[in-house]
């Protein structure tokens, strides 16, 4: 077995004598690699922790009544689901591991343009994480992950504190690295790299980044200004002290909806990689590709009330948001048409990561569809609340970020580590994955159109068979979740080297060893190509080698 | 498990349309979302890297397919959302008659008052084949009043009305539920709509039973356990009393001759406001106006009215409302005072 030394002076490896100096060079490393590396360890934490409570919630829901947990209880287990799969796991989830990770190496730099900053911002993380986790400890939250007023203002006497406080000191982590990203991308490109010679995943992350930058401190403020009321009794959103209750869903959604771009745009670019990666081809369109993730950037910044249907605005701004959401399905579909195109006459190889794309595309287009049906107005007003709408954005975000992370893990894995997973193993847990999730969440859509409301710990008997449906498929997805956890652990020791480019990628990143250097590039590249450089003649020459027995 | 609904029941005039459209939109998915992994399926098997075939010419991108692939949705959405936006419209403009029910919803129970006076909990009984519009407040936090079956729901806000309306087609028992959360109980903050026909709706209309009011309503006497027959005075009159009784009266005269403008026809007509502004004199109008007057004083008077907020119940606020449209002409079936008028008006509307 080649499973013996990796290559001499990755970024792994330093020669510290004593454990306690091996720990301070990691804790105040200022290399990108190792600071992704330090989100990711934080960041899985925070996932399975996340996916525990939601175990939970899905337990309780298989019987009718409240019998495993009191209603405080399942109300603090699917408020601790929401805030830490939301702000600990979702948001920073792509950008702070693979972004940071990958983007020097992308462009070509030896680190990031801020590399002190970008530890901060681990740090920041790690904080406003202890706070959140506190809170918990403490006796948890319950006001959901939205805090709507005036019930996290006034009513709710849980940790609202403890939990807005986390949430807050997260936001300023996430705007740290917004602010490196696009700092990075500006100025430290290799020469020859042109903006449309960027691998697309620099580009959505660009885009992440503006959105970040530009949306994250109105929640920074709004959260804010709930703690306020809570501690001091200025009236802002609690009419009884001369509010208004609506001002704070308006706030919280201008950043929250396009929040969402920031959890789904890293995935395309993602994407974008994996399938031409496995087509062994150029992407179809780069430019349409590219600037649809600007388009989503731009327009979800203007459908924040496309939340508010039923809130009791007026009829002229539900026209409007619900105009403009159906505007932003355009761009979503041009990148799956465009994906799609990709894998013709393409030589196309089912690897764990391709496989994990390929369920990105069918469960983000099912996530994309509903989310339409929840655009036009007169159907959100039945299904706004219920199952549907859980349904909806667990196919966006599970369906969606999550497969991306995994996928993308999966395809940077020999490059951050230097070895091998066990193919066999990754083929089969990315299929539990997408059967686990249908099973989980396709029962959720008929729930909701039946009338079934979110947020419920008792339900009426008619709707039990589906809740059990569901419940049974999160086993199954748990399952999905934890295989990958082991091989990639193993592989750690047992994996094959990888060696520098092992699925014949283009990409900066794929030209340095594996692991790679500390300092990335011993001499900056020159680029001279565009992204997805693939010769014409790549895709047959690849299917002419094939032969019985080579990696399907 | 006899049988294994995909649909609520319809028992509104909303159920049609909405359901029809909800189709159609399934239909369009499925063409997209059916049709579209089946592409990708065979993509992936053709030009898997085992399978011989022709790779050359690769296209690297066709402006007319990625106009085809974005105008052709485009189309398809726009369509949808302007089918979506006319029923919408339908749904949040009720008509100009209609039976009103005042709605309070409090941590974690519905009220409901009928204009007769009648008061419900966690119940709605209404009569089929009429206009219903519910005029609902919360008395502390966001609720919102959901009926699966007839496809309507509305998010119920502390300090303002909201309003919805429906036409019930089918008799039963309907769920309710709160659909936004609100807290520890909120699962359990759920009730039924009954829907029956208008002569059983009279009678039941016109049946005591009993009931406790929400906290802090009048007479209620502190600690919100004082069951009293669910019949009280119809809400225009117990309005009326208050009006009397806490001196409203003294300024605001019929005949406009007081400090304050008449009331008098005054409720839904624009009224011109003392900074020039026209205002509708809807429910929230009239509601800012007896805890906020200084907020939007009406052209001509001083801004002399003291606050009343603090002093009113939620209850005590829908009584006077109540009372102040009682006095349009205009005014829907449950502006009349007496149980007999109301039920006279309704089953005019009937024809």
């Amino acid at each position: 077995m080649a499973t013996t030394a990796l290559p001499s002076r990755g970024y792994l490896e330093d020669d510290t004598p004593t454990v306690w100096a091996w720990i301070k060079s990691w804790l105040f490393t200022v290399d990108h690699k190792r600071i992704a590396i330090l989100y990711l360890l934080a960041i899985n934490f925070y996932f399975l922790l996340g996916g525990l409570a939601a175990s939970v919630v899905r337990i309780e829901l298989i019987t009718p009544q409240g019998d495993l947990l009191s209603s405080d209880l399942y109300n603090r287990a699917f408020t601790l689901h929401g805030i830490i799969m939301v702000f600990f796991f979702l948001i920073p989830g792509i950008p702070a591991v693979l972004g940071n990770f990958l983007i020097p190496l992308m462009v070509g730099a030896r680190d990031m343009a801020f590399p002190r900053l970008n530890l901060f911002s681990w740090y920041l993380y790690m904080i406003g994480g202890l706070f959140a986790l506190s809170a918990a400890v403490f006796g948890g939250v319950d006001t959901g992950w939205t805090f709507y007023t005036p019930f996290s203002s006034t009513y709710s006497n849980s940790n609202v504190i403890l939990t807005i406080a986390g949430a807050f000191v997260m936001g300023f982590s996430s705007i740290a690295t917004g602010v490196n990203f696009i700092v990075t991308t500006h100025t430290m490109r290799a020469p020859g790299l042109t903006w449309f010679r960027l691998p697309l995943f620099v580009w959505s992350s660009y885009a992440t980044s503006l959105i970040i930058v530009l949306a994250t401190p109105v929640v920074g403020i709004t959260l804010l200004l709930v703690a306020i009321e809570r501690i001091w009794g200025v009236g802002i959103f609690d009419p009884a002290l001369g509010g208004d209750p609506l001002l704070f869903q308006h706030l919280f959604w201008f950043y929250s909806h396009p929040a969402v771009y920031i959890m789904i745009l890293p995935g395309f670019g993602v994407i974008s990689e994996l399938i031409s990666t496995f087509s062994r081809k150029r992407i179809f369109g780069y430019e349409f590709i590219a600037f649809s993730s600007m388009a989503i950037a731009i327009i979800g910044f203007l459908v924040w009330g496309h939340h508010m249907f039923v809130s009791g605005q007026s009829v002229y701004s539900g026209l409007v948001f619900s105009f403009i959401t159906m505007l932003v399905a355009i761009p979503s579909a041009i990148k799956v048409f465009n994906w799609t195109a990709t894998l013709y006459k393409g030589s196309i190889s089912y690897r764990t990561p391709m496989l994990y794309a390929l369920g990105f595309i069918g469960l983000f287009v099912i996530g994309g569809l509903t989310g339409i049906f929840l655009g036009v107005v007169a159907i959100d007003i039945h299904v706004t609340d219920t199952y549907f709408v859980v349904a909806h954005f667990h196919y966006v975000m599970v369906g969606g970020t999550i497969m991306a992370y995994l996928g993308g893990i999966h395809f940077w894995w020999p490059k951050m580590t230097g070895r091998m997973y066990n193919e066999v193993w990754g083929g089969i847990s990315a299929l539990i994955i997408f059967v686990g999730f249908n099973m989980t969440f396709f029962p959720q859509f008929v729930l909701g159109y039946m009338g079934m409301p979110r947020r419920y710990h008792v339900y009426p008997q008619e709707f039990q068979v589906l809740h059990v449906l569901s419940s049974a498929g999160s086993t199954v997805l748990a399952i999905g979740f934890i295989i990958p956890l082991i091989y990639l652990t193993l592989s750690l020791w047992k994996g094959k080297l990888a060696g520098d480019n092992p699925w014949d990628a283009t990409g900066l990143e794929w030209t340095v060893s594996s692991p790679p250097p500390a300092h990335n590039f011993d001499e900056i590249p020159v680029v001279t190509t565009e992204a997805y450089a693939y010769p014409p003649e790549a895709a047959e020459r690849d299917a002419a080698a094939w032969r019985p027995g080579s990696p399907l | 498990m006899p049988d294994f609904p995909l649909f609520p029941e319809q028992a509104s005039t909303f159920a049609g349309p909405i359901d029809a459209l909800y189709g159609v939109l399934i239909a369009l998915s499925l063409i997209f979302g059916g049709i579209l992994p089946f592409i990708i399926l065979y993509l992936m098997v053709r030009y898997h890297r085992s399978q011989k075939a022709d790779r050359r010419n690769q296209p690297e991108g066709s402006l007319p397919l990625e106009l085809t692939w974005t105008i052709i949705p485009l189309v398809l959405v726009l369509a949808v959302f302007f089918w979506g936006a006319f029923l919408y419209i339908d749904i949040r403009t009720p008509p100009a008659r209609n039976l009103e029910i005042y709605v309070i919803g409090k941590q974690w129970m519905w009220h409901t008052q009928h204009s007769n006076g009648k008061r419900e909990n966690n119940e709605l009984h209404v009569p089929i084949n009429q206009p219903v519009k519910l005029i609902m407040t919360s008395q502390d936090v966001i609720h919102s009043f959901y009926i699966p079956a007839f496809r309507v729901k509305q998010d119920v806000l502390p300090g303002r009305y909201t309003t919805m309306w429906f036409e019930a087609t089918k008799t039963g028992e309907y769920h309710l539920f709160c659909a936004e959360y609100c807290g520890t109980e909120h699962a359990r903050m759920v009730g039924r709509v009954v829907a029956m026909s208008l002569a059983d709706y009279e009678r039941w209309l016109t049946t005591p039973g009993e009931i406790i009011l929400p906290d802090g309503s009048a007479g209620a006497g502190g600690s919100g356990s004082t069951l009293i027959p669910s019949i009280g005075d119809p809400m225009a009159l117990a309005g009326a009393q208050l009006f009397t009784s806490l001196g409203c009266v003294g300024c605001h005269r019929d005949d406009g001759a007081g400090i304050g403008p008449s009331l008098v026809g005054l409720y839904n007509v624009e009224t011109r406001m003392q900074d020039g502004s026209l205002v509708t004199a809807d429910e929230n109008y009239l509601r800012e106006s007896i805890l906020n007057p200084g907020a939007k004083t009406v052209a001509g008077y001083a801004n002399v009215m003291p606050s009343y907020d603090g002093q009113l119940s939620e209850d005590q606020l829908n009584q006077l409302v109540a009372y102040i449209k009682s006095l349009s002409d205009s005014g829907s079936a449950s502006t009349r005072l007496s149980n007999d008028q109301i039920a006279g008006v309704v089953a005019d509307e009937l024809k």
